[in-house]
């Protein structure tokens, strides 16, 4: 959409979107950063495959709200297209991950990642 | 815009052959798997084979007509360069596809699970680690990292029904899906502070961002960026560690390969670790050469000068070799030992970036060139022992080994002597460019780090010497007969006669590899001869070196 504003873009003369004067960039990087460490402590947290899985999702989701609001700030496309790519990928991630646990359940019953103990050092 | 689709169809489609052949190669893998009756699945692995050997044909010709000739050419709108640093980078790692090809058809037959499919992911992982390494924009590097990783979370699990490999699948996917979000949040910190997803135009933007009165916006107390900037690498590097299992993000490692099938653990442990070296060349030298040496402050305003990616770096390698070679001892899977030792391997790798000079980053590539080789052959040797009942993963698997197989046993012992790195083989050469690369500096810490890694390949030769000690010295304690199949014969003997043939005549793979070294936008640091004198040890260094001494205290590992 505003291709044409691509020129414009470098770090000293960063425009101001108007948009961005009602609700400041760092509102939303701030709730990116939030939503990256709830999804970073889930992973840790939380011991079911598929919930971790979830919010390694959510991750991935705070990076693409980084992206969209940094890329509306700046007026430059380059953040919006980063989005879409990383919504593919994880789309492909949650298709081979998915079958991954379904693996797993099949052989074991159990989505608990601390019953899934036969390698140990 | 037409004239831009004219380029791409006449010029930039030429820069990507060898991926194009393969991915080719890898759909016709596929289509082939539906096609041939259960029996002559061997066939998709010829053919793989022979889209592995063109592509390699191919990169060969570009090497020839455009590269060897001068400047690396950019295609696709600056997201693809084609450089000798690439070349070499992808020649790696189609040796490794090669090798890892002809390991894998008797195995896969023992274990009842020969199927097309497990050659075409094998052909897309490797797509996604050539572009790895020609990629200079970090939406590219993205998409190829993640065709890579995706591809060998398959791989990994890609035994179905046994519990190891689903497990292994699973902490490798969970943990490698983490660790790409982490570097993904580093890279729109980096984009949100340089306002793009080049590398050449972040490098460019760097000395005014890294600043320390970067002030966009002349607010009146501006916030300190280089804070900002400084995290986003460490999450960039974070995601790395995780890929090349560096210390501390090394736990996924020994599980992942131990479960994984034995082929898979070999193209894991080479083929995966060298591209994401090569990402993590392109990010950190190509991306960020500006945030390697400490960020210089303001005396003035009171704000203090930063340490760079170096020190980061120094740290981690260190705590990674060490933690390597002593997890490695303990072992009694060989896999599982192997999978330590490439952890310490890793970490050897590291020095060749924290060398920062023209010596180091020779090491760097020509290391990873001889490791994709040696590694592979220790693994060869480790698939040849899986037999009707046995799987040959342990140490007493390779006990009497010299009576049943003199000629196993011999490679055997030369890629564990090159492993390990004792001069005639090749594995000697790739350890002296990296710690000479490191004392060349002068720099006192780093010949410190230099000296550290070198008593540490000592260790490392204790758990490489157990091997010898149990093919030649220990009895035999199964009967069963060892032999090799043809295709793991050529791999292993090709392996073998290439660490030889390296170790004694190494100077046509230095010249190679230094042109790789010498890449425009690869940066070389040099330190003043100022840091070096033990007269003034806090003497701050300059902008680029290394950050000073009290920082390296803490950070040096308990011997």
């Amino acid at each position: 959409m505003r291709i044409s504003n691509c020129e414009s873009r470098n770090s000293q003369s960063a425009i101001r979107n108007p948009q961005f004067v009602m609700v400041p960039l760092s509102w939303y990087l701030g709730l990116s950063a939030l939503l990256f460490t709830i999804g970073a402590v889930g992973v840790f947290i939380k011991r079911n495959a598929i919930t971790i899985f979830l919010c390694i999702e959510l991750m991935l989701n705070a990076v693409n709200l980084t992206f969209v609001s940094l890329s509306g700030f700046f007026g430059d496309v380059g953040g919006q297209l980063f989005v879409f790519i990383v919504m593919t990928v994880a789309a492909a991630e949650a298709a081979v991950g998915l079958a991954i646990i379904i693996s797993i359940f099949r052989n074991r019953e159990s989505l608990n990642v601390d019953e899934v103990d036969t390698l140990k050092l | 815009m037409q004239t831009d689709f004219q380029t791409i169809a006449t010029q930039a489609m030429q820069f990507i052959m060898p991926e194009g052949i393969l991915t080719l190669f890898a759909c016709a893998a596929l289509v082939l798997d539906v096609m041939l009756p259960r029996d002559r699945k061997r066939f998709v692995a010829w053919v793989s084979l022979l889209g592995v050997g063109l592509a390699f044909a191919s990169l060969w010709i570009l090497y020839t007509s455009i590269v060897s000739k001068g400047t690396p050419r950019t295609a696709f709108f600056d997201m693809i360069v084609l450089d000798s640093y690439a070349v070499v980078f992808k020649s790696i790692f189609l040796i490794g596809a090669a090798l890892s090809i002809l390991l894998s058809i008797k195995y896969l037959e023992i274990e009842g699970e020969q199927r097309g499919e497990y050659y075409g992911l094998i052909l897309f992982s490797v797509i996604g680690m050539m572009f790895m390494a020609s990629s200079v924009d970090l939406l590219a590097l993205f998409i190829s990292l993640e065709l890579m990783a995706v591809s060998v979370y398959i791989l990994v699990g890609y035994f179905r029904r046994d519990k190891k490999s689903n497990e292994a699948s699973m902490k490798y996917f969970l943990l490698g899906a983490f660790s790409s979000g982490v570097l993904l949040y580093g890279i729109s910190m980096v984009y949100g502070l340089t306002g793009s997803t080049n590398l050449a135009k972040i490098a460019a933007a760097l000395p005014i961002v890294a600043s320390a009165n970067f002030n966009p916006f002349g607010a009146a107390a501006p916030p300190d960026m280089r804070y900002l900037l400084l995290m986003s690498m460490i999450l960039m590097a974070a995601g790395m560690f995780f890929k090349v299992a560096a210390v501390p993000f090394h736990m996924w490692a020994p599980d992942a390969y131990e479960g994984a099938p034995t082929s898979i653990t070999a193209f894991m442990s080479v083929g995966v670790k060298a591209a994401s070296f090569a990402m993590f060349g392109r990010l950190f030298l190509y991306g960020l050469p500006d945030l390697r040496g400490s960020l210089a402050g303001d005396p003035a305003s009171g704000i203090p000068s930063l340490p760079g990616w170096a020190l980061l770096l120094g740290i981690v390698s260190a705590i990674t070799i060490v933690w390597g070679n002593l997890g490695a001892l303990t072992q009694n899977n060989t896999k599982r030992l192997l999978a330590y030792s490439s952890i310490s391997h890793a970490g050897y790798v590291l020095l060749g970036l924290i060398a920062g000079n023209q010596t180091g980053y020779t090491g760097f590539v020509i290391y990873l060139f001889i490791y994709t080789i040696m590694n592979l052959g220790v693994f060869g040797c480790i698939i040849a022992l899986r037999r009707r009942g046995i799987v040959g993963d342990r140490m007493e698997d390779l006990n009497g080994l010299m009576k049943k197989a003199p000629g196993l046993t011999v490679m055997m012992t030369i890629f564990l002597l090159s492993l390990g790195g004792i001069p005639p083989t090749a594995g000697f050469i790739g350890k002296f460019y990296l710690f000479a690369g490191l004392i060349e500096t002068g720099n006192p810490w780093l010949v410190r780090l230099a000296i550290l890694a070198v008593l540490m390949s000592v260790v490392s030769l204790y758990y490489y010497i157990r091997f010898i000690r149990a093919m030649y010295i220990e009895g035999e304690t199964e009967p069963q007969p060892v032999t090799l199949a043809p295709s793991l014969r050529v791999a292993l003997v090709a392996a073998a006669i290439l660490v030889i043939y390296i170790g004694v005549f190494p100077q046509r793979l230095i010249d190679l590899t230094q042109k790789a070294a010498t890449s425009p936008g690869l940066k070389t640091y040099s330190y003043q001869q100022g840091a070096t004198k033990p007269a003034e040890p806090a003497t701050p260094p300059p902008a680029r070196g290394m950050p000073g001494e009290r920082d390296r205290q803490t950070a040096t590992p308990p011997r």
